[in-house]
């Protein structure tokens, strides 16, 4: 092809590839981008969950801060003291006192029947949404979400509103003539249930509306061509289509309400607490730094299966849709 | 245009029209004037329809002629706004789909991605309550029978297009319907893939005996397949026939020009008789057809030629002047096995002609702008009242 005198092209530059064949993540500049998150996270996030794990490890003292021991640098002598003061005794509190466990427990109970609720409410939203014209689909969608445009301090506020005695609520029942007497909310189970599926009903719908949206209508057709009527076509194929999306739901509801303060602080009663509002009280009406930051703790690694589950169910979904 | 790669050999040793046999018997599925409107627009229009039991019946036609509406109406997934809907002579009109016998192959196969192969085939057959084992014994049977033997567990996103397909039509298979519709099969196919399949689909439909509906807007597909087509246009049928009645009888300009391409030359009735009717057209001087018509001397009419029944040669022809033109060559179209040759004739008629290549392109012996003769047979063309 080539004279033989002529030079062939430069295969040089065929042995090392322009920059768009090869792997981006590889290359120093993609390192650095990742690398200012990597940086944000251990510094917001790591640090001071590290110094927390750190707390719940000291014993309180009546000092500022109020725990001991206090991390101290200087030489190697005072860290030998440092790490010979901490101790395991905030844990093992948490695990004698009833209190704390029956917080914990009353927390996850809340919680559990809190998802189950949002479930029953949220799918047929959910499904609705999916079912409307497409036109009206992403209006049905903003409605959902307008809520969060305000504070959520303040939703739950107007709450208080509705549900006290002279409240919206007991308003509209003696009104239809479903009670007689005023009933009492505030202060009771089903105020922080009603807050909570309130609050957190967004989170339901949305996932399991993205995924009934992806599903093809023409698997509904096929189920009942094949002889099934609508409602058996709805368990056998709409359902299992829908789980990945109800699973994340479930999660993306669970996980945050085990930790509910405000909900149960302003609408529930003062009794029984959950582990949020008994982190808060050990930690600004005890002053106990230390016993707060174990609770904290051991409620991370409560909730670190459930946590691991959906990143799993994440990953696998990404993987699922390349 | 090439006529179909194969034609339908007809099952009973030949006839045009089978149906005139069973025409007696009661038809398996009978449309009665049927009706059905979308926002006020008419997508289906007071059609009727009788389609046997047995046979393999195309619904042939352009986007948007209600060809699709029409099959889902049979599946149950609309219903009719006017008309009836009969099945064995039972009116099925207001019948919910899962309580048809009729199954539909989706065009895009509808498999249900959570299940596998046996679960999707099987899911029919547990609607229906069967017990377990004769479900089982019915999903190996037809998965054999769509050789797709050995991927029982596969889930559908593991499985090629063609695999999908396959699974698909067990699916409907294994319910044993009364009627079998398939909406466009081949759209999504390759050429090669779309042949194959073709037989395949011919082969199962004559070894089950079943009856198949299918939907297509190709219509080398609807001929190779169908024993009878129907072609419809906004809604109507503009004609049923087999194949060849189709094509070399097409009853209006609108389908002589649908189903392949063809030459239409308007004239007079100068005469009808016994030696077919001769007609005067400005474009083409006096052509004589020797087909039956209702035409009547005086009437405009329009002579409809197939290109591949012009024959085309340098020198006039032998035979008498009526069926034959001189022209020069305008275009020629190089399809491979065939030219497409666009002749303008002397009166300023444009004709196309096709003939095999019967030699190598660089042999041609008739070129752009050669003169050239058209001549045809009185038996080649058909005469259009409409």
């Amino acid at each position: 092809m080539f004279a033989e005198n002529e030079t062939p092209p430069r295969l040089a530059a065929l042995a090392d590839p322009p920059l768009k064949g090869r792997d981006h993540s590889r290359t120093w500049p993609a390192r650095l981008v990742v690398l200012v998150p990597y940086v944000w996270l251990i510094v917001f996030f790591l640090l001071p969950f590290v110094i927390v794990v750190k707390i719940s490890l000291s014993q309180t003292a009546m000092a500022q801060p109020p725990y001991i021991p206090v991390l101290d640098l200087a030489g190697w002598e005072g860290l030998k003291n440092f790490f010979s003061e901490l101790t395991f005794e905030n844990y093992v509190l948490l695990f004698t006192d009833s209190l704390y466990l029956t917080s914990y427990l009353r927390s996850l109970e809340i919680a559990a029947v809190s998802t189950l609720l949002l479930l029953l409410l949220g799918f047929p939203i959910a499904y609705g949404i999916a079912r409307a014209p497409r036109r009206w689909q992403a209006v049905l969608v903003i409605l959902v979400m307008l809520p969060f445009w305000t504070s959520f301090l303040i939703r739950v506020y107007a709450w208080i509103n509705i549900l006290q005695r002279e409240g919206l609520l007991n308003d509209a029942l003696l009104m239809l003539g479903i009670v007689q007497q005023p009933l009492v909310w505030l202060a009771t189970d089903a105020a922080i249930y009603i807050g909570i599926v309130y609050s957190y009903l967004p989170f339901m719908v949305l996932p399991i509306y993205a995924t009934l949206e992806k599903m093809d209508e023409s698997l509904l057709e096929a189920a009942a061509d094949l002889g099934s009527p609508p409602w058996k076509a709805f368990w056998l194929v709409t359902v299992p289509l829908a789980l990945p999306g109800i699973a994340a739901g479930a999660l993306l509801c669970f996980i945050p309400t085990v930790g509910e303060f405000v909900i149960p602080d302003l609408l529930g009663g003062s009794e029984q607490m959950m582990i949020g509002q008994t982190l808060w009280t050990e930690f600004f009406t005890n002053r106990d730094w230390p016993v707060a930051s174990a609770l904290a703790v051991v409620l991370l690694c409560l909730l670190i299966g459930p946590i691991m589950i959906y990143q799993h169910m994440q990953t696998r979904q990404l993987e699922g849709a390349r | 245009m090439a006529e179909a790669i194969s034609s339908k050999r007809p099952k009973n040793g030949g006839g045009l029209s089978e149906t005139a046999r069973d025409a007696a018997a009661r038809p398996l599925v009978r449309f009665e004037a049927v009706t059905k409107r979308f926002s006020g627009f008419a997508a289906v229009d007071r059609l009727s329809l009788d389609i046997h039991e047995g046979e393999f019946f195309a619904l042939l036609g352009p986007s948007g002629c209600g060809k699709t509406t029409l099959l889902r109406m049979l599946a149950g997934f609309e219903t009719p706004d006017e008309g009836r809907i009969l099945l064995d002579g039972e009116d099925i009109s207001g019948v919910p789909p899962y309580r048809r016998p009729v199954n539909m192959m989706f065009q895009s196969y509808a498999l249900f991605p959570h299940l596998t192969v046996e679960g999707n085939v099987a899911f029919g057959l547990r609607q229906d309550g069967l017990p377990k084992d004769e479900i089982a014994a019915r999903v190996k049977e037809v998965l054999a029978l769509v050789r797709l033997e050995g991927l029982e567990k596969r889930k559908p996103h593991q499985l090629s297009g063609g695999q999908r397909q396959r699974v698909a039509l067990a699916r409907c298979l294994v319910k044993r319907p009364r009627v079998l519709l398939l909406d466009e099969p081949l759209a999504a196919l390759d050429r090669r893939l779309r042949e194959d399949t073709r037989f395949e689909l011919m082969d199962l439909q004559s070894k089950l005996g079943l009856t198949f509906v299918i939907v297509t807007h190709d219509q080398e597909e609807a001929m190779s397949v169908a024993d009878r087509i129907g072609v419809m246009n906004q809604g109507w049928l503009a004609q049923v026939g087999t194949p060849p009645e189709i094509y070399e009888q097409p009853i209006s300009r609108w389908v002589a020009q649908f189903v392949g391409d063809v030459n239409l030359i308007e004239g007079r009735i100068l005469s009808v008789g016994g030696d077919g009717a001769l007609i005067e057209s400005a474009g083409a001087g006096r052509l004589r057809v020797k087909q039956k018509t209702q035409a009547k001397p005086g009437d405009t009419v329009w002579v409809a030629l197939r290109p591949e029944k012009l024959r085309m040669s340098r020198e006039p022809p032998a035979l008498a002047e009526e069926n034959s033109l001189a022209g020069q060559v305008l275009d020629i179209g190089y399809l491979g096995d065939i030219s497409i040759y666009k002749v303008r004739t002397d009166k300023g008629l444009v004709m196309k002609a096709a003939t095999a290549n019967m030699t190598r392109l660089i042999e041609r012996p008739i070129t752009w702008d050669d003169r050239v003769w058209l001549s045809w047979t009185p038996e080649a063309g058909v005469v259009l009242t409409q």
